[in-house]
């Protein structure tokens, strides 16, 4: 792997990274009103939490954001707290760390992302590859251009869809959640299945709504693919049809999806973030949603900056396996 | 090959009117994509504007029927637990989303354009910085950073102002779409040609540049609404768009909020979702349709 390429993504994610953090650092400063300020007035007239602990916490977060210092100190301690994933401490959760909600909450997301987009990936592609081998097939003429259909429906609306029919009119599936209403997480074998039977439906709706997008690429590859040379003389040469497809065909019509996959990261995300939202799955959208509901300033930035650096940084992991697929980007070095 | 020869002399007959008519016909039977999808997109026009004409969308504001009540008479689509009547949320709904993604769209065409055009124009460093900077912008996904920004301003906030901030990240694409299209233009034997016989730059840029990218630009906004939709949807549903606007994303919003599945009102759920549903997939075939437009070596042989 050219060094010279490693450096430049590494130089890109740190630059996202620092956009991220540089836009939540300027965007609440722009902004007319103070909702940190706002929102200990608020609860301080509403709740009956302690006023010494609203007291204290407004020190905090003085001391936090450094309001008495000029703003490029402020902007410094900011960037060193965020390189250092220091989001400070939840409002609504107070004195409960930022990192240590998302920490919390992020297991459930990370899971249910990697999951379904490996079996999307997977299927999209081999269905995209097998509608252009077996053009004489009318399911598979038929089914892919559906699934390319679906591919334009965002996931959590094809999620309510699924709720409406599997849960809540036939009864099959729950309706929300991660597990149990009554169960405690544990590490038994028992909650793993139930944690399993929560996340079918929630799965679902990514997978239908992401195999069209992975077939789509894999179709247009797999007929340039088919028109090479390399494919008549293997033919020719009296392979069998599986081998050929396999080893010939898909083998070298998969690498541009592998791109493609760096770049869909971020609209898996975002979809993910809302289908948790949707069946209140208790990952990290669900976290942001409430987090949303109720002001949770430091919340909601260490989530918008935590999931922008898993995109980032998940692009750099498939640019970094690229050459290992692909001999001719290890050859230009 | 006489077909083939009268079709030639059909197609070069592009000036007069009927044979724009006879163009554009035949491009409707090549890609039949784009006609289902401008009949989904022109049955939701319809629906919108008729359906302004029949019922007041002032109903679609909370307390103006009865709550939660099933379809019925005088309450074609029932209403929800807030006493909105659903009719006229889903006309006035899909008129509000509809124009929220037109305008951040056309916003982010328009601005985007404009950025990519400078860059390729001006090449050199300038090119690359402003192509590097919309590359890190584009790692961002678009919708947590348009959840700061609501978070931020979300007391008070309109319909349009929804379009605005969903707009400021929309000339991403556009603006990446319209370089690298540039770049190809710039380079090509026509632009050579017209430099040579002595044209001035604005005149290139307008009349032997422009008319060449418009087919571009017109699929661009398309995915650029849908992308918009998509966005100001999303951000509606995590329960931060206009609070007092029955926009379609708020309508879901609500629907989570007021666990409409545990209460059982379908006729609540199944509405916007289908409306919402249909002008993705509309968009989504117009844009599929217009494909060859943009791209005319796609075409097949009709």
């Amino acid at each position: 792997m050219p060094l010279r390429l490693i450096v430049r993504r590494l130089v890109m994610v740190l630059a996202v990274v620092w956009a991220a953090g540089t836009i939540n650092f300027f965007i609440p400063r722009i902004a007319p009103k103070n909702p940190i300020a706002e929102k200990l007035t608020q609860m301080a007239g509403t709740s009956g939490v302690d006023p010494t602990k609203i007291k204290e916490m407004a020190e905090a977060f003085n001391v936090k954001f450094g309001l008495d210092k000029p703003l490029w100190q402020q902007y410094l301690t900011y960037l060193h707290d965020v390189f250092t994933l220091d989001f400070g401490q939840s409002i609504t959760q107070y004195p409960v760390r930022v990192s240590t909600l998302i920490g919390g909450a992020m297991p459930w997301t990370i899971g249910l992302m990697a999951t379904t987009t490996l079996i999307a990936f997977l299927l999209g592609t081999l269905l995209g590859a097998a509608a252009a081998w077996r053009r004489d097939s009318r399911i598979l003429q038929v089914l892919s251009p559906l699934m390319m259909v679906f591919s334009a429906i965002p996931f959590y609306l094809i999620g309510l869809v699924l709720i409406y029919f599997f849960a809540a009119k036939l009864g099959w599936f729950p309706l929300s959640g991660g597990y149990g209403i009554i169960s405690i997480p544990d590490w038994s074998w028992e909650f793993a299945v139930e944690v399993l039977y929560h996340s079918i439906l929630p799965a679902l709706s990514i997978i239908i709504a992401s195999i069209g997008t992975w077939a789509i690429g894999m179709r247009g590859m797999m007929v340039t693919v088919e028109g090479e040379d390399y494919m008549t003389f293997a033919e020719a040469k009296g392979l069998r049809p599986g081998r050929l497809f396999l080893r010939y065909g898909m083998r070298n019509a998969v690498l541009p999806q592998i791109t493609a996959l760096a770049l869909y990261f971020g609209q898996i995300v975002t979809g993910a973030v809302l289908v948790e939202i949707v069946f209140a799955y208790p990952g990290v959208g669900t976290l942001l949603l409430d987090s949303i509901k109720l002001y949770d300033f430091p919340t909601i930035y260490g989530i918008v900056f935590i999931l922008t650096l898993t995109v980032a940084l998940s692009m750099l992991v498939v640019d970094l396996i690229y050459p290992l697929l692909d001999p001719r980007v290890r050859v230009e070095a | 090959m006489t077909d083939r020869v009268v079709q030639i002399a059909e197609e070069a007959d592009w000036g007069s009117l009927h044979g724009k008519l006879l163009a554009c016909g035949r491009y409707l039977i090549r890609n039949p994509s784009l006609i289902l999808g401008l009949a989904l997109l022109l049955a939701l026009a319809l629906f919108t504007l008729l359906g302004r004409l029949m019922l007041d969308v002032k109903l679609a504001a909370p307390l103006s029927a009865p709550p939660a009540q099933p379809p019925g008479p005088g309450l074609p689509l029932g209403s929800d637990p807030q006493g909105r009547n659903l009719m006229a949320v889903m006309i006035e709904g899909t008129w509000l989303t509809i124009r929220t993604g037109v305008i951040a769209g056309g916003l982010g065409v328009i601005v985007g354009s404009a950025i990519g055009f400078i860059s390729a124009y001006l090449g050199g460093f300038t090119d690359r910085a402003i192509t590097w900077c919309v590359d890190v912008l584009l790692t961002v996904p678009a919708i947590l950073f348009l959840v700061m920004i609501s978070a931020v301003v979300q007391t008070g906030l309109t319909s349009i102002g929804m379009a605005l901030i969903v707009a400021a990240l929309a000339w991403r694409r556009p603006a990446r779409q319209v370089r690298s299209q540039m770049l190809v233009m710039r380079s090509s034997g026509y632009v050579d040609m017209a430099k040579l016989s002595g044209l001035g730059p604005l005149r290139i840029i307008f009349f032997e540049i422009a008319p060449n990218l418009l087919p571009f630009l017109v699929s661009s906004f398309v995915t650029a609404v849908a992308a918009a939709i998509l966005a100001s949807v999303g951000l509606e549903a995590m329960g931060l768009g206009p609070q007092n606007e029955p926009t379609l994303g708020m309508t879901i919003f609500w629907i989570m909020e007021f666990s409409a599945f545990l209460r059982g009102l379908w006729w609540w759920i199944l509405p916007p979702v289908g409306i919402l549903i249909v002008l993705f997939v509309g968009l989504y075939l117009v844009n599929a349709g217009l494909d060859e437009l943009a791209n005319p070596r796609l075409r097949r042989r009709a």
